[in-house]
């Protein structure tokens, strides 16, 4: 039980399979073709700031959809009865556990032209593309990810003292100001964590926008993927640029959640 | 929080959302019965696309593929992780704080890039050992991201704990292999669980890292979606959906009757 | 909880070894060993249609050789797993220029043509093609060119040129291919620069010329072009010729064109790399694959052109007579072919490609 031995094993496992490939990256970031030290690579990797700027644009929007979409899902959940609140849960999980591609392509059935919102749309007079736009990527981005906005927003509201409640609302809060003061301050960890569960994935994630989206909707994990058939140096520089972007993101969002946690 | 019932307006919304969620799967399903071949063109009703399915060798090898790599990997993970964690848990300050900073390293950076790491380390000692990307690197990787999930759910557990309860075990003569196995992991049980299921599903659902370390050769169900979404997309891809689906709702159901049930009886006894 | 949790594990358990059972079994070798294919995408008969057969199940049937078929979508894609892995393959198909790119790199095995008698059926223009003069390395499997399918329903006008390509009232319906090689080389024709054989400057011409019509274009797309044609979503593409007439097949407002002024002449062929652990087995498949009924099952199904001479036999005369299939004479000395190219160029043409789709 005292045993400090037990987690040598994995303490060896991610020394070979997590510390060496990032230095691996590391170390092929920063050579040429030919093996030799090298700042070419970032050179090259910065000629796609276009597509980096626009990862990042999506996965922004698409964040803030979830949080618009999430929040009042996670707050009526909290207001049923214990089985309702397991039986939406469940409702909003079960398209999760479809596999990722699965769900990218329900959505191009959907939106393409001829299919079933188009037909719909027009037959009310309503004539437009719906695929093949950033639109539609920010759509499939918001469909993959939505779930794990609701859920820890839903779980740190499920957690917040009813007592706490009750006195701010015998203190003579009315419903608004109830939420106003007390459940949204309280919801903040959720909703930091449910951003960083959206925002991470959606910045880096690749064949979103190869199925749904159009010329200009390429994003970085899209390039990381393509770049690495031919030039592994170019390839690596990116992926380190965008790990280290998501690390800061992150360090920044615990600080903004823990100054709140302590307010 | 008192449980009002919902207004109008609050249900017409989670109505609007459950019809996010739920339509695109619906249409997915309804064009599996596509005679056509072409999924944007319907053509007639017909079972003829599962069929198809059932008669792709390759299709039920990748997903015999995908179950034997999320079960290994999930038992190995476990079994790893389990042990970490209270190896970890022993440890105190500064380097308990790096060991789990550097876990959880694959939890938070991007797929892709765990995936491209993986794959220059694999493709470099392939060439040195001469060995193949297939079954083993993906089993790895799988492992790689799944471990940090069992060690995130049996932690706390841990911390819960009461240690005098292991004492007790002693006092009572167990010896430290019985203790050890009748109080400590039944106590961390729960956790150990629920960190085998999110590695389970986790595997099952990866496109990204298997897509860089499968090599040529190794297909699962996530790589054949892939390559099937790339080429010409048959109802095929459909008629999958359609089952994976219905599985989904199936075992969803088995587990309800069976809570239903613990329940009752729980209720009859008290 | 604990209970729910061990029944969905055994349930798992279950259904994995249930799954596992065909799988397992077809992952061992067969009787007589194995053969590692790596092969396009959508480019061998396997059954895909009820009028076609399984050629691989013939075949491990016949010979009692387990195949395991995988595919690529680039031949970029093949000569990264090539050199970048230790992946082993026994059977490749690549196209010309890559040929002669593996060829220079000392990446393909002489093929020893005693083990593969029915090399006897190749046509003869076939035996020596440029990226393998001597005909040491190579069995052609199928060829042909570059051309163009319209839906009659969106276009005003027919196309006769690569010029529709860059027509702005097809604005937003134009699909263009996503692999370096073939789209430069349509734009370079629209420079009036020779494809076949380019420098980093034709590049830089090409990769403006690109960039002019990338606001017109719906997608960069490889074989995703079936459904998008088919499926009536775009107006115009480019694409193999085979693969044209197959989507003709499938929607009936759909056309061909083979442009005006010329196009790319292909050829793909079988090749066994330095690396294959199995030459032997190689040598079977590929001979396998030019016995004139297997090569004429390959050539109903891609109706690519096929360079076997027994195999119009078991054709029927429509594919037979297909323009798409077998380009006329005249119109093949309108076209190129494609020459090896030195790693810079290649690579330059690849980073240039990328950029215009990231810009």
């Amino acid at each position: 039980m005292k045993s400090r031995k037990l987690s040598i094993p994995y303490i060896l496992w991610m020394l070979i399979f997590t510390m060496i490939p990032v230095v691996m990256i590391g170390m092929t970031a920063f050579r040429d073709k030919a093996g030799n030290f090298s700042l070419t690579p970032f050179v090259k990797a910065f000629e796609y700031k276009n597509v980096f700027l626009k990862s990042l644009w999506i996965a922004l929007l698409s964040t803030a959809i979830c949080l618009i979409l999430a929040y009042p899902v996670a707050y009526l959940l909290t207001k049923m009865k214990k089985s309702t609140q397991n039986t939406v849960q469940l409702i909003i999980m079960i398209p999760m556990w479809m596999n990722f591609l699965l769900r990218i392509y329900a959505w191009k059935i959907l939106l393409q032209k001829n299919g079933p919102l188009d037909m719909a749309l027009s037959i009310l007079g309503i004539h437009g593309t719906y695929i093949g736009n950033t639109g539609a990527v920010v759509v499939g981005m918001v469909y993959e990810y939505l779930p794990f906005m609701v859920l820890p927003i839903f779980t740190v509201m499920s957690k917040i003292d009813t007592n706490l409640i009750e006195a701010a609302q015998d203190l003579g809060s009315n419903g608004l100001a109830v939420f106003k003061k007390v459940i949204f301050p309280l919801s903040i960890p959720g909703v930091i964590s449910g951003i960083t569960m959206v925002f991470v994935p959606s910045a880096s994630t690749f064949l979103v926008a190869e199925h749904l989206g159009g010329m200009n909707d390429l994003m970085i994990g899209d390039v990381i993927d393509r770049i690495f058939l031919t030039d592994q140096n170019t390839g690596s520089a990116i992926s380190l640029i965008l790990m280290v972007f998501i690390l800061i993101f992150l360090v920044l969002m615990n600080l903004f959640g823990d100054e709140e946690a302590i307010a | 929080m008192k449980k009002n019932k919902l207004g109008v307006v609050s249900k017409i919304y989670l109505g609007l959302i459950f019809l996010f969620l739920y339509v695109p799967i619906g249409v997915l399903i309804f064009m599996s019965f596509n005679k056509g071949r072409n999924v944007t063109v319907w053509k007639g009703f017909s079972f003829k696309w599962y069929g198809e399915l059932f008669k792709s060798k390759e299709l039920m090898n990748a997903l015999g593929n995908t179950l034997i790599i999320a079960l290994l990997a999930s038992i190995f993970a476990t079994i790893l992780g389990t042990a970490a964690a209270i190896g970890i848990h022993n440890f105190k300050g500064k380097t308990r704080a790096v060991i789990q900073n550097v876990s959880n390293l694959p939890i938070i950076s991007p797929d892709i890039v765990m995936g491209v790491s993986l794959m220059l380390l694999f493709s470099f000692v392939g060439v040195l050992l001469n060995f193949e990307m297939g079954f083993w690197t993906v089993l790895i990787s799988h492992v790689c991201f799944c471990v940090p999930f069992v060690v995130l759910n049996v932690m706390p557990r841990l911390r819960r704990m009461d240690r005098s309860i292991y004492d007790a075990a002693l006092d009572l003569g167990c010896n430290q292999w019985q203790a050890f196995y009748k109080v400590v992991i039944h106590e961390l049980m729960p956790g150990i669980l629920s960190g085998m299921l999110m590695s389970f599903t986790y595997s099952m659902d990866d496109v990204v890292i298997t897509h860089f370390t499968r090599g040529a050769k190794f297909n699962n169900l996530s790589t054949k979606i892939f390559e099937m979404l790339r080429k010409q997309v048959r109802p095929t891809v459909n008629a999958l959906s359609a089952l994976l689906f219905l599985a989904i709702i199936l075992v969803l159901v088995i587990i309800n009757v069976y809570e239903r049930r613990a329940e009752k009886r729980a209720a009859k006894r008290s | 909880m604990k209970k729910i949790l061990s029944i969905l594990l055994s349930l798992i358990l279950i259904a994995s070894a249930a799954a596992c059972m065909p799988g397992c079994g077809a992952t061992k070798a067969g009787k007589n060993g194995e053969v590692n294919v790596y092969n396009w995408g959508e480019y061998m008969a396997l059954g895909q249609e009820d009028d076609i057969e399984n050629v691989i199940e013939m075949f491990e049937k016949e010979t009692g050789i387990k195949v395991n078929y995988t595919t690529y979508d680039t031949n970029e894609e093949l000569y990264s797993k090539l050199t970048q892995s230790n992946d082993s393959y026994d059977v490749i198909i690549p196209s010309e220029y890559m040929i002669s790119k593996l060829i220079d790199e000392g990446l393909l095995k002489e093929i020893d043509f005693d083990n593969v008698p029915n090399y006897q059926y190749i046509d003869d223009r076939f035996k020596s093609l440029p990226c393998d003069p001597e005909g040491k390395y190579t069995v052609c499997y199928s060829w042909g060119v570059t051309a163009m399918v319209y839906n009659k329903t969106m276009v005003k006008s027919e196309p006769t040129d690569w010029d529709a390509l860059w027509d702005p009232a097809l604005k937003g319906n134009i699909l263009m291919f996503n692999n370096s090689r073939d789209a430069m080389a349509i734009a370079m024709q629209q420079c009036g620069i020779d494809p076949s054989n380019c420098t980093t400057a034709d590049v830089d011409k090409a990769t403006e010329k690109l960039k002019e019509q990338k606001p017109l274009l719906k997608k960069y797309v490889m074989d995703q072009v079936f459904n998008e044609m088919e499926g009536g979503q775009a107006a115009i593409a480019s694409y193999y010729a085979g693969d044209i007439a197959t989507m003709i097949e499938e929607n009936e407002d759909l056309d061909y064109c083979l442009p005006a002024s010329g196009s790319n002449l292909f050829y793909d062929a079988m090749c066994i790399p330095t690396c294959s652990k199995n030459t032997g087995n190689a040598e079977k498949f590929i001979n396998f694959m030019q016995k004139p009924e297997i090569a004429a099952e390959n050539c109903k199904y891609l109706r690519y052109g096929t360079p076997n001479t027994g195999a119009p036999e078991y054709l029927d005369d429509d594919i037979k007579n297909s323009e798409l299939t077998f380009p006329p004479e005249e119109y093949l000395k309108k076209c190129y072919v494609f020459q090896n190219v030195s790693n810079d160029v290649y690579s330059y043409m690849q980073e240039q490609f990328l950029r215009v789709q990231a810009e």
